[in-house]
């Protein structure tokens, strides 16, 4: 299939509706294959704009307990970035506009090797990347060869940027910049300020790239709140947590899937 | 680099050739920025050499003595062997002269908190100790499993005034730990300086750790000279993160004709559980810096094992890895049960309690003495006393004290 680029479209069609697209993220295999197969790929009909896949890492020093025990389910389970690769084939089979991005941490993509990562990107339509610990001092090593096949790596700004940092960060930023709304970690908890607001109109006034906001936010009033200030907001955590819950609680797969879908809706619901 | 040196590392992007760099979180990128111009502002300013010096010889105890073991050469059959007497160093072990440039540049950058990992708790110790000193409010964060078999170091720190968090996450090491430090360091970026232990995390650090950690080579470059009239043949340290051992050979990388060699801990075995990055690891990223690591196919970072926890990690410093590649310093592995039976012997012949980190130097020379030429002069870094190892020691030998 030649190349399209749905994620720019996505951005294009938000805008045109004036709506704020939402983002959700969910770990890759947690807590097992299937089920997260059954999730993924439920997640367009529930109003997710934009699936980002987390892979799987043993040490994810950016998240908080929720991810880094849903890492911890899917390692266990075996889940890997090969695995993940067909989890995305797999989903592609039905769905062919619904952005995904993967997202991760360096080591594993390193130990699959930059070409054959870049190459399976590619044969399963995924549209972009990002990198927690890859940031621009080290563009060299992913960032610049996905640019040359075309694939978006997605920038990361936080509180700790400023103007003359983030003219940095978008020398070779593609896709949409992902501001972080704290400083921290994911899943602690984000506090609506007019600082954020500021923060967020003054980059738009550097990048016309979109700006989606992720990190912390919890729940249908988050979400709401954010949504007149960004182009997208990233739900990761308290999505999760519902795995967690039903796994808790022992529910069977079926409800399982239905718990954390009904509550993506109702993030959605608020857009 | 520059050819015809060993010492010009790290170039303007903090890489030993392909290894060290800044792999970390946007949130962070910033902060470690600043902390390399300020290193680098201060690290000339006499004002601040000299009171790091003051305060490593009338607050540590520096120089540490170079010492001939006479008995332990003898026994051997092989090179007058000295120790580098670290282990006499306040606090007991290396880690201090770091913690101690480290807890000066925090000073100079205005931070309010410190945190630090740590894994046998030496490093906790030497961090709380500097803490208590220059009045920092301080985090110490040490995994569940270390925190258990280090207990007399998590009291100390207690006693120095430092919190210490016992971290659960992982596989409870010293690499779970310091993902702890990591996330407390995004969340607290504003106010707080992480103090890292070894020549390990994200450029300045492996450099700067190592540039605090040369004073052991220095000293013992002069003290050599002094006794023998000449260089030493042999240098030889054990590595964990590779600080003790970046310090002793720093100074001497440009004389050629000193050779060095690096111990890893070899655990079980290396077809077993070891904790050997460099013989056992592939080339990844963790902790801010690329280097050999532990790590299954899948790119999972996997668990080490040592019976001494300052060596229990999954990597090395990038410094070691391009050392490697150069040939410039061999690296070997010892085992448990070797090093163990190093400990015994410097005891007993020596007088010389080790801790079990050095033990594993140790034990390298204790095989390979004898096949040693007899006029050959060797330096072995005795970086820690055993006075913390004592319970693993004493449970490893089923005795109980
Ligand atoms: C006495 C001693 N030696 C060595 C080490 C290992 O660290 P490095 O390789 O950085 O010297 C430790 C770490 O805790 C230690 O306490």
């Amino acid at each position: 299939m030649p190349y399209k680029d749905i994620l720019k479209n996505k951005f294009n069609e938000l805008k045109t509706k004036k709506k704020c697209g939402l983002i959700s993220f969910i770990t890759a295999g947690d807590p097992d294959f299937n089920t997260s197969f059954q999730i993924l790929e439920k997640l367009p009909e529930c109003g997710v704009d934009i699936i980002e896949l987390g892979m799987p890492f043993s040490d994810p020093m950016a998240d908080g307990p929720i991810i880094q025990r849903a890492n911890g389910r899917a390692i266990k389970n075996k889940m890997n970035l090969k695995k993940t690769f067909e989890l995305v084939k797999r989903f592609r089979k039905k769905n062919y506009n619904t952005p995904l991005i993967l997202m991760g941490y360096y080591n594993p993509v390193h130990r699959f090797g930059i070409n054959n990562f870049i190459n399976n990107v590619k044969k399963n339509n995924i549209n972009g990347v990002i990198i927690v610990d890859l940031p621009p001092e080290e563009d060299n090593e992913l960032c610049l060869p996905m640019i040359k096949n075309k694939v978006h790596f997605i920038k990361l700004a936080t509180p700790t940027t400023n103007n003359i940092r983030f003219k940095k960060i978008i020398k070779h930023a593609s896709g949409f910049i992902y501001y972080i709304s704290i400083t921290g970690i994911t899943g602690a908890n984000y506090k609506s300020n007019q600082k954020l607001g500021n923060q967020i109109k003054n980059l738009k006034k550097m990048t016309k790239l979109p700006i989606a906001v992720g990190f912390g936010i919890k729940n249908k009033n988050d979400v709401k709140e954010l949504s007149k200030r960004a182009d997208a907001v990233v739900v990761g955590s308290s999505i999760i947590k519902k795995v967690e819950e039903a796994e808790k609680k022992k529910y069977n797969k079926k409800k399982l899937v239905d718990n954390v879908l009904n509550y993506v809706k109702q993030l959605s619901s608020v857009l | 680099m520059k050819r015809n040196t060993y010492k010009s590392g790290p170039d303007i992007n903090g890489r030993f050739g392909k290894y060290g760099g800044r792999f970390v979180a946007e949130t962070l990128v910033p902060l470690i920025l600043e902390v390399e111009k300020a290193y680098k502002k201060i690290k000339k300013k006499k004002s601040f050499i000299n009171e790091f010096k003051k305060y490593l010889k009338d607050y540590v105890g520096r120089p540490s003595p170079l010492y001939f073991a006479e008995n332990l050469s003898k026994k051997l059959k092989g090179p007058k062997i000295y120790f580098k007497r670290d282990e006499l160093n306040h606090t007991g072990a290396h880690k201090i002269n770091n913690t101690l440039g480290q807890i000066l540049l925090a000073k100079t950058m205005e931070k309010k908190r410190i945190i630090a990992e740590t894994g046998a708790g030496q490093h906790g110790v030497a961090t709380a100790t500097v803490c208590a000193l220059f009045n920092f409010p301080c985090t110490i964060y040490m995994g569940e499993i270390d925190y258990e078999r280090q207990k007399p170091n998590v009291f100390r720190m207690r006693l120095l005034g430092a919190d210490v968090e016992k971290v659960k996450s992982g596989s409870k090491t010293l690499k779970d730990a310091m993902n702890e430090a990591l996330r407390d360091w995004v969340t607290n970026v504003n106010d707080t300086f992480y103090i890292i232990g070894s020549v390990a995390g994200p450029h300045p650090y492996p450099e700067m750790v190592r540039d605090f950690q040369s004073v052991i080579g220095h000293e013992a470059k002069e003290q050599i000279k002094k006794k023998e009239g000449k260089l030493p043949n042999l240098l030889i340290a054990c590595i964990g993160g590779g600080s003790n051992a970046m310090g002793l050979f720093y100074p001497f990388l440009n004389d050629i004709n000193v050779k060095m060699i690096g111990v890893e801990a070899a655990g079980e075995g290396l077809n077993k559980k070891h904790a050997a990055s460099i013989a056992k690891g592939h080339l990844g990223v963790l902790h801010g810096s690329k280097t050999y690591i532990l790590q299954d196919k899948d790119g999972q970072i996997t668990e080490p094992h040592s019976i001494s926890a300052g060596l229990d990690y999954p990597g090395v410093g990038p410094e070691h890895a391009w050392l490697k590649d150069t040939k410039r310093v061999k690296y070997v592995s010892v085992t448990d049960k070797e090093a163990l039976e190093a400990f015994k012997f410097s005891s007993r012949i020596e007088g010389i309690i080790p801790a079990l980190e050095p033990s594993h130097a140790l034990a390298y020379l204790i095989k390979k003495a004898s096949k040693m030429p007899k006029d050959n002069i060797v330096i072995m870094n005795m970086c820690g006393r055993g006075d913390k190892d004592i319970f693993t020691v004493a449970k490893k030998l089923k005795i109980n004290i």
